[in-house]
């Protein structure tokens, strides 16, 4: 009779050199049924080539439309373990910073009320607690509203806010990405936990154009952090560069998408038309030494991404090109989301259509009207392309 | 006189709880329903909505997309 425990097709993932899921869900199944139940049920869905989780739409905690995805098995007399597999996901700090301590007391409490799985992190940039029973979820909430943690978005909602290290650790930051995203997420509490939007709206803040939350391509709202003047330049740094063997014609300037750029080997000197530069970030990168961001900094706030999901994916649009963060301030911007963006899209989008693809359907154009924000030239989706905005002749005629 | 919450939400419920079974409704078919009926605002809406959620009359749910019923069972969940 075949061993039940079992589970020569998850062992192949276990081979290769790679991280192994498999080897850490092992290791969880030692001490705790969930674990060893979602290694079991995965077997068979592997040796069968059939998912056998069910979706569930109701669990939640008391109060909160999101936070928590239900999940079921659809074989819970084979695997009672996992009859019920609830994920939740927390909001994470700002930045992703946690201290020892608190990353023990969150994997403790999750090995007494659930799998002891964790995904660290999701997508999103919460972190994931993976697999608990209905009757669990309070306390779980409970006891990580104690530790200071909240949930996290799910469904409909504005969904938990992330952003890049910022200021904490990087020295390219435009603005301070951990205060404006904590920001935000205090503010919108309460469109996080109650479901309100014809579909998920994501919020995330990225220090420069390196972009290392993905903000352009995944958030319906993306900030990302610019500058207006000058690259600061070190001429003798670059200097050390170039003696030190660094091909900057070939590393630099030829990959400039600006074409900002030339240099002179003879006497070692790279120039920069800055009226040209994209603020791509790309000869930084290979120059830190000598190349920094401009000292008027701020952020460029830019519309309608989306990952693929319902439909294809979509890069944001560029709706306000420069907004210096750190001294005007939120309301502004929490005037334009609420009652112009959010206040649109909700009254006239579908369901399941996140706002890049509304404005998609009504166009850019008439979208920008009804929010009632100004057209200007520098609302582009991409970097030297013509602007999205068309200037009635009436308009120019008026403005001569 | 302007509705109350309190009167909005028993309106709201009303709705859902005689849609139970048939139709679904999100949260922004409720309040455009309320703002025409009973000519109240968007922010009473949302006061009525999370008073609602809170004293658990009515409970979010997510099924290809997020709406407001009934509190039931699960139909995936286990017997």
């Amino acid at each position: 009779m075949a061993d039940e425990k079992a589970t020569p097709l998850l062992d192949e993932l276990e081979k290769g050199p790679y991280p192994s899921f498999v080897r850490e869900i092992k290791l969880a199944a030692k001490n705790n049924k969930m674990a060893a139940g979602v290694l079991h049920q995965l077997e068979k869905s592997y040796r069968d080539k059939i998912g056998y989780w069910k979706h569930g739409g109701i669990v939640g905690v008391m109060g909160y439309g999101g936070g928590v995805i239900g999940r079921y098995s659809a074989l819970p007399d084979d695997f009672p373990e996992v009859a019920h597999f609830h994920t939740l996901r927390v909001n994470q700090p700002a930045g992703w910073f946690y201290t020892a301590d608190v990353l023990r007391k969150i994997c403790d409490m999750w090995d007494k009320h659930g799998s002891g799985l964790t995904n660290m992190h999701g997508s999103t940039g919460d972190m994931v607690l993976l697999g608990t029973r209905t009757e669990e979820l309070e306390s779980v909430f409970g006891e990580l509203t104690k530790m200071g943690f909240d949930l996290g978005g799910s469904g409909s909602d504005v969904r938990t806010p992330s952003c890049c290290v910022g200021p904490a650790r990087c020295e390219w930051a435009c603005f301070d990405t951990l205060k404006t995203c904590y920001e935000i997420t205090q503010h919108y509490q309460d469109e996080l936990h109650r479901p309100a939007f014809p579909y998920k709206y994501k919020f995330k803040f990225a220090g420069c154009a390196n972009d290392c939350v993905a903000a352009i391509a995944r958030s319906d709202m993306s900030f990302i952090g610019t500058w207006k003047d000058d690259i600061q330049q070190d001429d003798e740094e670059i200097k050390n560069y170039a003696k030190a063997g660094l091909d900057i014609q070939s590393d630099v300037v030829e990959n400039c998408p600006g074409k900002c750029m030339t240099w002179d080997p003879d006497n070692m000197k790279l120039t920069i038309d800055n009226s040209y530069c994209l603020k791509c970030m790309h000869c930084i990168n290979v120059l830190p030494k000598a190349l920094r961001p401009g000292k008027q900094r701020g952020v460029t706030i830019l519309l309608g991404a989306k990952a693929p999901i319902v439909e294809g994916a979509l890069l944001s649009s560029v709706l306000i090109p420069f907004y210096d963060i750190d001294n005007e301030g939120l309301d502004d911007l929490f005037e334009l989301v609420e009652d112009g963006i959010w206040d649109v899209w909700t009254e006239n989008g579908k369901n399941r259509e996140r706002v890049g693809e509304f404005i998609q359907r009504v166009g850019m154009g008439n979208f920008l009207e009804s929010i009632g924000l100004e057209p200007d030239p520098h609302m582009i989706s991409h970097p030297r392309d013509n602007p999205y905005i068309f200037f009635d002749q009436e308009d120019e005629e008026e403005e001569a | 006189m302007a509705a109350s919450i309190e009167d909005v939400a028993n309106a709201m419920f009303e709705i859902v709880k005689d849609g139970a079974g048939s139709k679904k409704y999100k949260p922004s078919d409720l309040t455009k329903m309320m703002v025409e009926k009973l000519e109240t605002d968007k922010k009473t809406c949302k006061a009525a909505i999370k008073e609602l959620v809170n004293s658990g009359r009515l409970v979010y749910t997510y099924f290809g997309g997020s709406f407001l019923e009934i509190p039931h069972k699960e139909g995936a969940a286990p017997d």
